[in-house]
């Protein structure tokens, strides 16, 4: 089983300045190893980061946007899939963190646990691109390609947590985040 | 002989679709995320799915809309997100968090599917109509009632201060326009 942290320390030496939308404990996770004023962090709702993503994608199709899903979020947003699918943005990169729980809520089994099979269910939704992965050494040998194809892509990570990063909910959720995110896509967008 | 002095009486030309969509023209929308709902489907959705200027996005729910709008409005692309007033009260959550704590310029579209002619929204006898206005009041969301043309002239003033103030606003449609 991978380690969800070793799994983002290998995707942010592929992604160093692209735009993320993490998700709760990814989130906490992606914050430490890649901190970055493109991190997209305040989702307000659960279950919402592939549709905040889709937004960007489609508000910036020049740009890649990498979205970083959990199971229990996607669950509550499955739809999503759904509508991504449809429109098929070929500028979005969409990964779920599947470990089969509610990490940040009492670490609870999510309906379905470890059986379901999110890519199958992305590549029936429409994605351009599915596949999963639960080693960590052919996700190093795969990512590079993975990262190249058109969107929409969809790619299933077989997580456990690794090391513990502080749960900051202040800062997925503070206006200075916005502000922070709002200023450094401007200017990515006007090329400065 | 009694005649009726019915004719007399003026009353206001209907709210019509298409002088919606020159409101969000106007204010220089480019993309419509929506559901259908039996309210606007005929005189505004439909319309607006033909309508080359508009890039349409179809959700699956309207919480997805919520998100959608605002990640746009980040890329300075101004978006409306049209549903039924179920819709809105199903993404009640997304709009507390997205809409109302981050202060977004959400500008919702909502038709009031059942809505009973000649009544205020406050004054129907559906709950679920009922109850918009109080929890748009209770949440600080700023909410306009348009059942006539000459309201459509809100539509492009509403998204207008939206953007401009970078908050919500939610504008009700309480007859099925023409």
């Amino acid at each position: 089983m991978m380690k969800r942290d070793q799994v983002l320390e290998i995707l942010a030496e592929h992604i160093p300045e692209t735009v993320v939308v993490p998700v709760f404990q990814s989130a906490f996770d992606w914050m430490k190893i890649r901190p970055h004023p493109l991190n997209y962090l305040c989702l307000g709702a659960m279950g919402q980061a592939s549709s905040h993503a889709l937004g960007l994608a489609l508000g910036m199709p020049q740009e890649r946007i990498v979205v970083l899903d959990g199971d229990g979020s996607l669950l509550m947003n499955l739809g999503s899939l759904v509508t991504i699918g449809s429109l098929k943005p070929r500028n979005l990169v969409h990964f779920v963190s599947h470990n089969g729980i509610y990490e940040v809520n009492g670490r609870y089994p999510i309906p379905g646990g470890r059986a379901i099979h999110f890519d199958r269910i992305a590549k029936e939704a429409g994605y351009a691109y599915t596949c999963s992965f639960s080693e960590l050494e052919v996700f190093r040998r795969e990512i590079k390609n993975i990262l190249s194809v058109p969107g929409p892509v969809f790619v299933s990570l077989h997580v456990e947590a690794g090391k513990e990063y502080p749960k900051d909910y202040v800062v997925i959720h503070s206006a200075e985040s916005r502000d922070t995110f709002r200023t450094a896509i401007r200017r990515r967008m006007s090329g400065s | 002989m009694v005649r009726s002095n019915r004719s007399a009486v003026s009353l206001p030309a209907p709210l019509k679709g298409a002088s919606l969509i020159r409101s969000l023209k106007q204010s220089h929308v480019e993309v419509v995320v929506a559901l259908p709902d039996i309210v606007t489907c005929d005189a505004i959705l439909w319309p607006i799915t033909r309508d080359a200027d508009f890039t349409l996005v179809p959700v699956c729910k309207e919480d997805e809309g919520v998100s959608i709008c605002a990640a746009l409005s980040y890329c300075n692309r101004r978006a409306v997100l049209l549903m039924q007033h179920t819709g809105f009260l199903d993404s009640i959550n997304a709009i507390r968090s997205i809409a109302m704590e981050y202060q977004m310029p959400i500008v919702m579209i909502v038709g009031l599917q059942g809505m009973e002619p000649d009544r205020a929204p406050l004054d129907s006898d559906r709950l679920g109509i009922r109850i918009l206005q109080p929890i748009c009041s209770a949440m600080g969301l700023s909410c306009k009632v348009l059942t006539a043309d000459s309201h459509a002239a809100l539509v492009s003033e509403s998204i207008d201060w939206a953007y401009e103030n970078s908050q919500p606003t939610a504008l009700l449609i309480a007859t099925t326009p023409e």
